[in-house]
């Protein structure tokens, strides 16, 4: 084993408008080791990612390939240095073979430079046996299941030698067989030589295969070394750290009326067995891991999707939600996590945009009332002090934080009873944070009732009166008072034993 | 506000439709004579109604390419509903194709939103059937002019304060779909739909009823405008406007409405319909070959999706910001 890193960053930054996504991080990856990635969500794992890989130009600092400075200029550049991704939804063609795929860009040609199909499904062949995948090169892509396609990707990171193999969370989509299959891969990359960067949210995964790790922590560099050196609890220590700095509102709260109850909701392949109620007031906390089922619930509560089985009561009314409009009805709403796929209509003037769901309270007969529609859109933009030039602007003029408000704005202007709050401050800066944080508490002063989704631990820390933990589809702890910590949050959402 | 008016497409539009007319004034100075102005108006009037249809249609991104198909059909069965029962009053025939029309629009909207084929591959399909049907239904053969009542002919002709009914029935279709996109909420969620599905789904919207609307209508107006052809025109026959659905298309877009969905105005629409129709109808009378025609309605479509697209903002800002700082 070799002391020099194959690839190594050393103190880069990426900035995107008004985020610093990395400050400062380094990462070192050596030939023959896994190194584990470790942090939460918005640590800062992805963006280091697409800087390996060429996809982001970091701001300042340098990326060593054996020591020397290299600049990545494209994706290009990195995959010639030998560095390639599996991410967690492959980057692969469905509808060519698994040869081609393999081979894309850099199939073997034959006379007139046209690509000699026989020498590459033979290479193709060669290849896979040489991984023990047991996959016909010739097989559409589409016919494989997952995990048969991370086979195929790291089928393809071998035909171009790759000398740096970058997973983020292979396993996610995988079964336990698959999983064990995938471990016995990396033992073979691993005995080729190959630097693997392994990205992973759970913890035994991480003992089992990782030679070293490196911890991010709110896109800084918080430690690394050797999984020899470190057990579970220290970990969870460096990703979570030990204080909560941001300043969060003061709220009392008083548990009113139950608003909203939910029984027994299940769907069939997304979550099961979900309970609790809301009350008058309150803010409830949604905390899980990425893919944990949060947003699916949340996505069913409002009619999106349909769940299986399960009650849903408001008030003491049983009521069932088929459709999204019948939530807005029934005064649930949701404020999606992407406001720019699911939020905002930006070719739509603002205040269209703020009464889409409220149209049938200023219309009559069939019409609408202009001067009323323009009222209400006034009285609800006014109220989240957005900055616009006029209401008959386009929403997709506005700033990232105003589009934002838009789209709260078009809910409050329901008067709903119940309000979803999905990452509501994912990807804004530390300002505006602190903005959507305090008309949060807000709201929930005025009597509505909060459900928040969120990643991220200070926030759910700061914000909520009590926390729902969510793991692979189910809830596995309702923390409040004194069991509400960043150790109990992680642990819950990670499945590490109780017992520290 | 007029100077908002200025920085539009749609004003851009207008300033090039006048500059066409003053170009051909210059060849003919009859042109531009009000009376003359009129017939032209009167002469785009089946292409301005048929683009109304289509513009609700694309902008729930979808596309009719059966609209001139089913025009034909309800024109036909209009004919021969007029020679089976030379009594039955027109307004009667009117109300029958404009049912048909929309119930073959809504055989369209039917399939894309229960069955969920693409709109481009159901109007293919549908187009051919109702031109099938039609060659079922008159066995191929034409209803011609002596075949008519009077009434039946002589209705698109009359003349009603100082317009043909024809002229008004495109006047009153635009102010219905004016009224239409600016006061209802069906107007409203057409936009909705077409300028961010997702969007729209999570505010309460059926996306997928929003457009069947859209079709249902456009196959009304096309219902409509399958009777004023044949009467206008006094003949029925399988191929009746046959490609029309290109000019349709070609209208829409040249009038600033977005293919991707989303964007679009009324004004634009009567303009791209106007600007087309003043090509198609007015260039011939000044001796510009059918080939310059040809370009010239060509040149028109592309300049206008170059201009739209360049002043369409940059979408790239909201992919961007979503890649971003994430995990």
């Amino acid at each position: 084993m070799s002391d020099i890193p194959v690839v190594a960053l050393d103190g880069i930054v990426k900035t995107f408008p008004g985020v610093t996504a990395l400050d400062q991080v380094k990462l070192s990856l050596y030939p023959g080791q896994v190194t584990a990635l470790i942090g939460e969500n918005g640590a800062g794992k992805s963006t280091v990612v697409k800087t390996l890989t060429g996809i982001y130009r970091p701001d300042g600092g340098q990326i060593l390939v054996d020591g020397k400075p290299v600049h990545f200029a494209t994706a290009h550049d990195a995959s010639r240095h030998g560095i390639t991704a599996i991410h967690q939804e492959t980057v692969l063609f469905d509808e060519l073979s698994v040869a081609e795929n393999i081979f894309i860009g850099h199939a073997p040609r034959g006379r007139f430079g046209l690509i000699d199909t026989a020498r590459m499904t033979q290479d193709a062949r060669a290849l896979l046996d040489s991984i023990g995948a047991p996959l016909d090169p010739d097989a559409k892509l589409r016919d494989l299941g997952i995990a048969s396609k991370h086979l195929v990707a790291i089928a393809r990171a071998l035909s171009i030698d790759a000398r740096v193999v970058i997973m983020d969370e292979p396993t996610a989509a995988l079964s336990q067989k698959e999983i064990e299959e995938l471990y016995k891969l990396v033992e073979h990359l691993k005995s080729q030589g190959k630097a693997i960067l392994f990205i992973s949210h759970k913890f035994d995964e991480i003992f089992r295969i990782a030679d070293r790790y490196t911890v991010f922590r709110d896109g800084q560099f918080v430690g690394d070394g050797l999984m020899a050196d470190v057990d579970q609890d220290d970990l969870v220590q460096m990703m979570v750290g030990r204080s909560v700095d941001q300043i969060f509102p003061q709220r009392v709260h008083a548990p009113g009326e139950v608003v909203l109850q939910v029984t027994g909701y299940a769907h069939p392949t997304e979550f099961d067995d979900i309970n609790f109620k809301l009350h008058k007031g309150e803010i409830l906390g949604f905390y899980g891991l990425v893919g944990a089922g949060r947003s699916e619930f949340m996505q069913s509560l409002i009619g999106i999707t349909t769940p299986s089985k399960g009650v849903c009561r408001i008030g003491d009314k049983i009521t069932v939600i088929r459709s999204p409009a019948d939530a807005v009805n029934a005064g649930i709403v949701y404020v999606p996590e992407d406001r720019g796929k699911q939020g905002a209509i930006t070719d739509m003037p603002i205040f269209q945009n703020v009464t889409l769901p409220s149209l049938g309270k200023t219309s009559r007969h069939g019409f609408i009332r202009l001067a009323e529609e323009f009222d209400l859109a006034r009285e609800y933009t006014q109220r989240l002090d957005l900055r616009a030039a006029s209401l008959d602007q386009d929403v997709g003029k506005l700033s990232g934080g105003n589009q934002q408000k838009v789209v709260i704005a078009k809910w409050l202007a329901t008067q709903p009873r119940v309000i979803i709050l999905d990452e509501p401050t994912k990807g804004i800066d530390i300002g505006s944070k602190a903005a959507v944080h305090s008309f949060m508490a807000e709201l929930a002063a005025t009597g509505l009732s909060v459900i928040m989704v969120s990643s991220e631990i200070p926030e759910v820390m700061g914000m909520s009166d009590r926390v729902i933990v969510m793991r692979e589809g189910r809830m596995v702890a309702e923390l409040a008072g004194e069991e509400l910590t960043p150790d109990n949050l992680v642990r819950h959402a990670a499945g590490i034993g109780m017992a520290a | 506000m007029l100077r908002r008016f200025a920085l539009t497409r749609e004003a851009a539009l207008l300033a090039a439709l006048v500059a066409l007319c003053l170009l051909i004034a210059t060849r003919f100075s009859g042109f531009i004579a009000p009376a003359n102005l009129g017939r032209v108006f009167n002469d785009s009037a089946l292409l301005i109604i048929l683009t109304l249809g289509q513009m609700i249609v694309i902008v729930t991104r979808c596309i009719d390419l059966s609209v001139a198909a089913n025009l034909a059909l309800c024109g036909m069965v209009a004919a021969l509903l007029n020679v089976a029962f030379p009594g039955l009053p027109v307004i009667m025939i009117i109300t029958a194709v404009v049912l048909l029309g929309s119930l073959l629009g809504a055989f369209n909207g039917i399939l894309v939103w229960k069955v969920g084929i693409p709109p481009i591959v159901v109007t293919l399909g549908t187009l051919t059937i109702y031109r099938g049907i039609i060659f079922l239904i008159s066995d191929g053969a034409w209803v011609n002019s002596h075949e008519m009542s009077a009434p039946f002919k002589a209705l698109p002709r009359a003349v009603f304060l100082g317009l043909p009914v024809l002229s008004w029935c495109a006047i009153l279709c635009v102010a219905g779909f004016a009224l239409m996109i600016a006061r209802t909420p069906l107007g409203r969620s057409f936009f909705a739909v077409g300028g961010n599905p997702h969007a729209a789904v999570y505010t309460g919207i059926n996306v997928g009823r929003t457009q069947f609307m859209a079709f249902t209508i456009a196959g009304a107006l096309a219902g409509l405008t399958g009777y004023l052809w044949v009467s206008r025109y006094a003949v029925a026959y399988v191929d009746i406007a046959g490609g029309f659905e290109l000019d349709v298309i070609a209208a829409c877009v040249i009038g600033g409405i977005s293919i991707a969905g989303g964007i679009g105005s009324v004004f634009g629409a009567v303009l791209g319909a106007l600007f087309l129709g003043v090509i198609k109808n007015a260039l011939p009378v000044v001796d510009i070959s059918p080939f310059w025609q040809m370009a010239i309605s060509g040149a028109a479509i592309i300049v206008a999706v170059i201009l739209n697209s360049r002043s369409n903002r940059p979408k790239g800002r909201l992919i961007l910001r979503t890649a971003g700082p994430k995990t």
